[in-house]
């Protein structure tokens, strides 16, 4: 029972001031925006990538795939400021297991993020694609695992970082090359051999591939089977849980 | 029956040694200040019973549970006021205690009011519903004292509650944490490095550089220094003199137009001097040694180095502390 008011709590206080903060979710909600009718639109002239799509359909699945890695990230990176700003001690010397404390920060990130791929989703008619209305809330259950999966990474990220100086070398160095190496702009076959195994080795690959199964139905043709994109994406999350909890346990 | 029980607690980072092995009790529902100048392992000790850190060597444990090895059990029993502040700006009073409540499992049905209780109690219930960076550095104390009481601790912890305060903040605070033990018998473990807010401590200890140097009631402590001091100022004070000294055999001495001398019956000596001189005095004041006293004695240094106006705030505060409560 503490353990579930405790993620239920850590939820309530990011989702409290995710609604507060409007300017959030307008900048958040920018870049995929941006990356989808500026350089999507642009690149539509120049590239087609067959299968009877345009390039802005193509990347489509990416840009969820992008809202998502952005938006969970930046959620599960504000741990380092509650580090900094001290509220982390606050819930570490609470009578709750870290376990409850990595869920309840990584299912915050994971509603957030959801609902921010969600309003991307719903511009599909306007860029030309046709979704049936059983594959809106398919494609939304697996966004909210993606979701998870990315959130639980940042909290792994964040429990080594303390402070935020290392935001920008986090961006540059993780984040930047997760969205490149994941299939959103292109197909993971065309990569260069080096390059794909780090792609297969990257969670966000199998995510994006999965929304490319429930987006495309088949009309493009994914990467890998959908079920493995699922249970890469599964095993990953626990893996990725167990360690922020276990690191989190750790003590100096 | 003591509540915290410290053997022989060290702790290392790298080569320093932030404690070395100290071992104290403190009893249940007592106030247990912890003093010492700025580095010497004070929020070190803190953060191991509050299970943070873990000790190099030795053992600490709270109402019976050892703090490295049944942490839970421990978080349970304490509440903590950091040193520094570790409040959501983000959030108003009212959910930052809301936050807290959930996270220690508070009863559904108790919680607003305890939450209200504890607002009222600090006087920020009229501001529960402002963003906490709206608030001063006074209130977010307060608010931090409220937090830490509303799941019912029987060990508070302060860490250098008043530091940045204001004399009347300082005041206050001190008032709210003597009527928590009052109204709770809470336990107080407070640190700081103010030796004149000790005072009000039912134990000291001071540490210094890692090791406790002292320890004992606040009387106790003194008493290692010496006697009390009476001041005097009389029209002439030469005559007083040779008086005082013919009756009391003690030797007096004069300094910036005042006399001095050791109060051998303590606060009656004050009727006597003043018999003695036959009632023509402008002013008498009995002195007794502080705890920085006590600090200079046993190590040879000032507590901090001298800063008059912040020790003067604290005696000030201190003193308007007494002289509500007598
Ligand atoms: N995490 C840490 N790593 C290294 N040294 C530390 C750490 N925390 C405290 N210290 C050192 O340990 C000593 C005691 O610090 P602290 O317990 O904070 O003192 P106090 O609270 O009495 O001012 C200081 O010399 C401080 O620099
Ligand atoms: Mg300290």
């Amino acid at each position: 029972m503490v353990e579930a008011n405790a993620v239920y709590v850590l939820i309530a206080r990011d989702f409290k001031k995710f609604v507060r903060e409007k300017s959030r979710l307008v900048s958040t909600l920018a870049r995929p925006l941006i990356w989808l009718f500026l350089v999507g639109g642009g690149m539509s002239r120049f590239v087609s990538p067959g299968d009877g799509v345009t390039y802005m359909q193509f990347i489509f699945p990416g840009i969820l795939g992008m809202t998502i890695l952005f938006s969970s990230i930046f959620s599960s990176i504000s741990i380092i400021w509650d580090k900094e700003f001290g509220l982390m001690k606050e819930i570490l010397v609470a009578p709750v297991s870290r376990l409850s404390i990595v869920i309840g920060k990584a299912l915050s990130g994971t509603i957030i993020s959801t609902i921010q791929c969600a309003i991307i989703l719903f511009l599909f008619p306007f860029i030309g694609i046709k979704l049936g209305l059983t594959a809106i809330p398919y494609t939304i259950a697996i966004a909210f695992l993606l979701a998870f999966c990315i959130s639980a990474l940042g909290i792994v990220i964040a429990t080594f970082i303390e402070n935020m100086e290392s935001f920008s070398a986090i961006m540059n160095f993780i984040v930047m090359p997760m969205f490149f190496l994941s299939g959103a702009m292109y197909p993971v076959q065309k990569l260069p051999d080096i390059l794909k195994l780090v792609a297969k080795l990257n969670p966000l690959t199998y995510g994006i591939d999965a929304l490319k199964h429930s987006i495309f139905r088949g009309s493009v043709v994914p990467d890998f089977p959908l079920l493995a994109d699922l249970g890469v994406l599964a095993v990953s999350s626990i893996v990725f849980v167990i360690a922020a909890g276990y690191f989190f346990e750790r003590k100096k | 029956m003591p509540i915290i029980k410290v053997e022989g607690l060290s702790k290392k980072f790298g080569e320093l040694t932030a404690v070395n092995n100290v071992s104290f009790e403190v009893e249940e529902g007592a106030i247990f200040g912890f003093l010492g100048p700025n580095g010497a392992g004070k929020t070190t000790t803190i953060s191991i019973l509050c299970t943070l850190l873990s000790p190099t060597s030795g053992r600490a444990s709270i109402a019976g549970h050892d703090c490295a090895k049944e942490p839970s059990e421990v978080r349970k029993a304490i509440g903590i006021v950091f040193q520094d502040t570790t409040l959501d700006k983000d959030l108003t009073a009212y959910e930052n205690l809301m936050f807290h409540a959930y996270l220690y499992d508070v009863k559904k049905g108790e919680m607003r009011k305890r939450i209200d209780d504890a607002l009222h109690f600090v006087g920020l219930f009229e501001r529960r519903d402002d963003l906490v960076k709206k608030f001063s550095g006074g209130m977010k104390r307060r608010l931090e004292v409220a937090r830490g009481i509303i799941h019912r601790p029987r060990v508070l912890f302060l860490d250098e509650p008043t530091l940045g305060l204001d004399p009347q903040s300082r005041a206050n605070l001190w008032e709210f944490i003597i009527g928590l033990q009052r109204e709770y018998n809470t336990t107080i473990f407070m640190t700081t490095h103010y030796m004149e807010e000790a005072e009000v401590c039912n134990k000291i200890a001071i540490i210094d550089n890692g090791d406790i140097i002292a320890s004992g009631t606040p009387d106790e402590l003194k008493k290692t220094v010496g006697g009390d001091v009476i001041y005097i100022n009389t029209p002439d004070n030469q005559k007083a003199k040779l008086e005082i000294e013919r009756l009391f055999n003690v030797a007096v001495t004069e300094k910036d137009n005042e006399l001095f001398l050791p109060a051998l019956n303590g606060d009656a000596s004050i009727p006597e001097i003043i018999n003695a001189v036959g009632g023509k005095v402008l002013s008498v004041r009995l002195q007794r040694p502080t705890l920085n006293d006590v600090f200079l004695r046993m190590t040879g240094r000032q507590i901090r180095e001298q800063n008059g106006s912040a020790e003067d705030t604290v005696r000030e505060s201190v003193r308007a502390y007494r002289r509500r409560h007598g």
